[in-house]
């Protein structure tokens, strides 16, 4: 049943990554309980942009879950109330009518705020480059199944390759650590036979970037893996390790 | 080289196999002061006598085992200092998402319950292998009364409240750190890693009460 609601959005407002920010509260009338998070800050910001004032800052693309793009924090959890979803798929009817909805960018030094509720999260494509390249021929698509790879070998590296690297592992993570996202790519490549060649170099290189860039350690609290939009597992994580163990005895 | 904690995974595996090791420690500790509880204040001594027998043996082995502790302790300080250096702005609102994390109070509060078991350590080496030599004859040979020492400091009340209380911060610790040093190594498994998740209540609750059974009683019936 669709109703009309009146929400109180506290939102965090930074006007730029060197000036601190503060939190403003915003109250909105009359909007449809299947209205989207998102839409609901499309709606305040024409407000604002009515009133003059700067709109909210907020990243999104897709706006249908896949992308990765969205995400802040929605009353302390990322991604928000809705378990295996991304921010953009959290709907008003998951609120309650008269409430204050807190939003706050994630945080990490990793993720520098640029604005509002926009971070910078190309610490997580650094660590990608880090990776490298595999060596597979370019040119046209190969022929389908012509590389031989079990079933469950392809669903599990399906698993972990289904990580959208949105940065909601790192900014639940009460340690700030990206062990999920890195976990997801190490585990997808590895298991894969595309992924032989580079795959001892690739953890260790990974695993190097991951801790210049800043990123906490991971204390196996598994917060990561219960806001993940993809729900990937920690069980990741622990191929990483095994990953990382396995290139050190091969050094 | 390959175990010195430079990276953040290399970190953990040195504190999960520290952690691993003190927790062997741990459980054998605990079976060899359940030897106090036998009825017969020799079965104690003796014990202690035969472990003392290994001479310079045993000394390796103490130190040994305070290289486990320090290097855990280090690895572990590290962890912090990173997970501060990590977010030096942290969030106006937090929760945890429930359902799958595994995060809970124990697991928060690894970094005080290890200091507070520090502190602990530090004080039962001192009462304890460090305390007074009361000499004994058992079976002809003469050894340190260990069981009289013990059973002296337990029967003041503060030494058992404190004790107990210890051990509550033990079994906290433990909760945690008993699946977390596995899965630190890697080792989890879609249907094991459940069952040793849930299994460390049982572990940490086994240990920790069978540390405060031990002063309890001495302090009741000794």
């Amino acid at each position: 049943m669709t109703k009309k609601m009146t929400l109180h959005l506290r939102i965090w407002r930074q006007p730029n990554p060197h000036t601190p920010g503060r939190f403003v509260t915003y109250t909105i009338r009359d909007v449809s309980s299947d209205m989207s998070l998102l839409e609901l800050l499309d709606v305040l910001n024409e407000e604002l942009i009515k009133k003059g004032e700067p709109p909210v800052e907020f990243d999104s693309d897709c706006r249908e879950g896949i992308c990765g793009t969205c995400g802040f924090l929605v009353n302390g959890v990322a991604h928000g109330p809705k378990r295996g979803r991304t921010a953009c798929q959290q709907y008003l009817r998951d609120f309650k009518d008269g409430e204050t909805i807190t939003l706050e960018p994630f945080r990490a030094k990793a993720f520098p705020v640029i604005k509002d509720l926009v971070v910078d999260r190309s610490a997580l494509d650094r660590i990608m480059a880090a990776g490298g390249y595999i060596s597979v021929n370019t040119g046209s698509a190969p022929d389908a199944n012509s590389i031989p790879i079990p079933k469950e070998i392809a669903e599990q590296a399906f698993d972990a390759a289904a990580c959208i690297g949105c940065g909601a592992c790192v900014a639940a993570c009460p340690n700030a650590s990206a062990s999920l996202f890195v976990s997801a790519k190490i585990a997808h490549l590895a298991l894969l036979p595309q992924g032989q060649p580079e795959r001892i170099r690739r953890v260790l290189r990974m695993v190097e970037q991951m801790d210049k860039e800043g990123f906490g350690d991971c204390s196996n609290h598994g917060e990561c893996e219960a806001v993940c939009p993809k729900n990937i597992s920690i069980k990741h994580i622990a191929i990483m390790r095994r990953e990382y163990l396995r290139a050190l005895w091969s050094l | 080289m390959a175990l010195w904690p430079q990276s953040s995974v290399a970190k953990k595996f040195l504190n999960a196999i520290t952690g691993i090791g003190l927790f062997i420690f741990v459980v054998v500790h605990l079976f060899e002061n359940l030897l106090l509880l036998t009825g017969n204040p020799d079965d104690f001594n003796r014990w202690a006598h035969f472990l003392e027998s290994f001479g310079v043996v045993l000394r390796i082995i103490e130190i040994g085992l305070a290289a486990f502790f320090i290097a855990h302790i280090w690895s572990a300080l590290l962890v912090y200092w990173d997970k501060w250096k990590a977010r030096p702005h942290g969030y106006r609102v937090y929760r945890t998402a429930g359902w799958t994390s595994r995060q809970t109070l124990s697991s928060q509060t690894m970094i005080y319950t290890g200091i507070v078991l520090l502190a602990f350590v530090i004080w039962h080496v001192i009462t304890f292998r460090f305390g007074p030599y009361y000499p004994i004859m058992v079976d002809g040979v003469e050894m340190r009364d260990l069981h009289r020492l013990v059973v002296e400091v337990f029967n003041e009340p503060i030494n058992v409240v404190l004790y107990v209380a210890v051990m509550v911060f033990l079994g906290f610790h433990l909760r945690h750190g008993f699946w977390s040093a596995l899965q630190s190594l890697g080792a989890y498994h879609p249907r094991w890693t459940p069952v040793w998740y849930s299994g460390g209540v049982l572990v940490a609750a086994a240990l920790a009460a069978g540390f405060i059974v031990i002063p309890i009683w001495v302090y009741l019936y000794l």
